[in-house]
């Protein structure tokens, strides 16, 4: 897992673990645990709801995500910052596009 | 019903029923597989298992008379089927262009892949243990790599593929090494139809002295997959013959057993010669009809490509599309679930196949779309089979479009 996500950045869109951090919005999606398609469509409806250039970031345990997080947000016009894999953690953040 | 029925059959061939206890009875109607004949069905995704070619079916049917005995032996019958089994070894030589001698027949497509690997890494052991294989090759290529590596303290060198799926051939020859023993590279890509530069894979490892085995499996049949390979390895399933293994070995190529001597060599045990006599007889009847096969599968594959894109919202069509396969298509659906997408579709009549991680029951998804890095979930494949009715492709493009929304909608996608 990436240093910058503990057990306490943990949160997810129904928790609004949303904050105006020095990089504009940031969110957190937890996935972890739910197969796929589901991190993908938890990590759309959080989007939905974040203006563009608002972070968010999604944790999830499917291997499938770090192919599918990625593949989502090249769909969607939005741009992956940095995508880590560690065991079975995947930690993919991305800002949103217009 | 079905025993009796089974019993009349054997007792017209005088053979008697009181040994037959094992007869499934009722098996067909407890699987609940509807007739395959049904005008209501078609399969879409015939990949390794097409439908038996008619004139195999009658080749394989004759060679069970005529072709039963053992062609080690020497009696008449014996030599019989064993002119049948060199007669089927040429004609899939004459095919691939080679000699009779290069060719071995073997169970699987799988035992084929693996035994090339392992007999030319066997071979070249002096070099090394070193392989250098394509991302996107198949399970069995993968394996067998490591395998081999593993085994002599070597490494696999697996090479990207782009978006497409295609591997570059430059980048190929660049992983190989003076320990190279073998690189990999398959004609063709039979989860996304896309073409691989084998022609300049060959070129660029022939000068380096490392052979390169050419996995033609969804290619051999339904294109010319022309002379660049050292090692070729093909599958009768895939062409409409019954389920075998081609391994062909140019004769320059050093390999070795690496498994307990056998009278046939490479193929320990041998096959079953009918089924070596139907694998070619349905490669001939491939090849002499695969320019309308590809006329008219290119066509509907285009069709389904166009339609998908612009009647499916949040879609994505993959693989290249230009340099493709004739029958094979590939496409996922964001937000969509796989399994519940196939299920969907066969409840509709419409058989598909899927490289999504939920359908195969493994957690980890198609290998292939993830070297891409295309979605893997939601993913619909289709290899149609040579006699695919247009009807049933504009039938599935129809129902496409509802049937991704429903799926949606059951999974709260909405909006999104």
């Amino acid at each position: 897992m990436s240093e910058d996500v503990g057990p306490d950045a943990r949160g997810s869109e129904a928790d609004g673990a949303a904050d105006h951090g020095a990089a504009g919005w940031a969110v957190d999606v937890d996935a972890r645990g739910l197969r796929c398609p589901a991190p993908v469509l938890r990590a759309a409806v959080a989007a939905r709801a974040l203006p563009a250039g608002a972070l968010l970031r999604v944790l999830a345990t499917d291997p499938a995500a770090a192919v599918d997080l990625p593949a989502w947000a090249r769909m969607r016009g939005h741009a992956v910052v940095r995508c880590d894999r560690s065991g079975d953690d995947v930690v993919v953040t991305v800002r949103l596009g217009g | 019903m079905r025993a009796g029925r089974a019993a009349a059959l054997l007792w017209r061939r005088g053979v008697s029923t009181v040994t037959h206890g094992w007869w499934p009875v009722g098996a067909h109607y407890r699987a609940g597989v509807p007739a395959s004949a049904s005008p209501s069905r078609a399969v879409l995704d015939v990949a390794g298992h097409a439908p038996l070619r008619p004139a195999a079916r009658t080749a394989l049917l004759e060679a069970f008379d005529q072709g039963w005995a053992d062609p080690r032996r020497l009696y008449a019958e014996a030599r019989r089927a064993r002119l049948l089994l060199d007669g089927a070894r040429e004609a899939v030589a004459a095919v691939v262009g080679a000699r009779t001698e290069e060719v071995d027949l073997l169970p699987t497509h799988t035992a084929a892949l693996h035994a090339g690997v392992r007999s030319v890494a066997r071979g070249r052991r002096r070099h090394g243990a070193d392989v250098v294989v394509g991302a996107v090759e198949r399970a069995a290529v993968h394996a067998a790599a490591s395998f081999v590596a593993q085994r002599g303290d070597g490494v696999v060198a697996r090479v990207p593929a782009d978006r497409h799926g295609k591997v570059d051939a430059d980048a190929l020859a660049a992983a190989a090494g003076p320990r190279t023993v073998l690189a990999a590279l398959q004609h063709a890509n039979g989860e996304v139809g896309t073409l691989q530069p084998v022609a300049a894979a060959h070129d660029a490892l022939r000068r380096l002295g490392v052979p390169l085995l050419v996995d033609a499996g969804a290619s051999l049949g339904h294109v010319e997959v022309g002379p660049a390979w050292d090692v070729l390895a093909a599958d009768a399933g895939d062409w409409g013959g019954p389920p075998l293994g081609v391994l062909v070995t140019r004769a320059g190529v050093r390999r070795s057993p690496d498994w307990p001597e056998d009278e046939d060599r490479w193929s320990p045990g041998g096959v079953a010669v009918p089924l070596a006599l139907a694998a070619a007889v349905a490669l001939q009847d491939a090849v002499a009809g695969r320019a309308a096969a590809d006329v008219h599968r290119r066509a509907l594959v285009e069709e389904v490509r166009v339609r998908v894109a612009a009647e499916v919202p949040d879609v994505e069509v993959v693989g290249d599309p230009d340099a493709r396969l004739p029958h094979v298509v590939t496409f996922s659906c964001l937000y969509v679930d796989g399994e519940a997408l196939v299920t969907r579709l066969d409840r509709e009549g419409l058989g598909v196949g899927s490289g999504s991680a939920c359908t195969s029951g493994a957690l980890e998804p198609s290998h292939v779309l993830a070297a891409m890095g295309v979605l893997t979930h939601g993913n619909v494949r289709l290899a149609l089979p040579v006699d695919v009715r247009a009807e049933d492709v504009r039938r599935l493009c129809d129902v496409l479009p509802r049937v991704v929304a429903d799926v949606r909608a059951a999974a709260g996608a909405t909006g999104l």
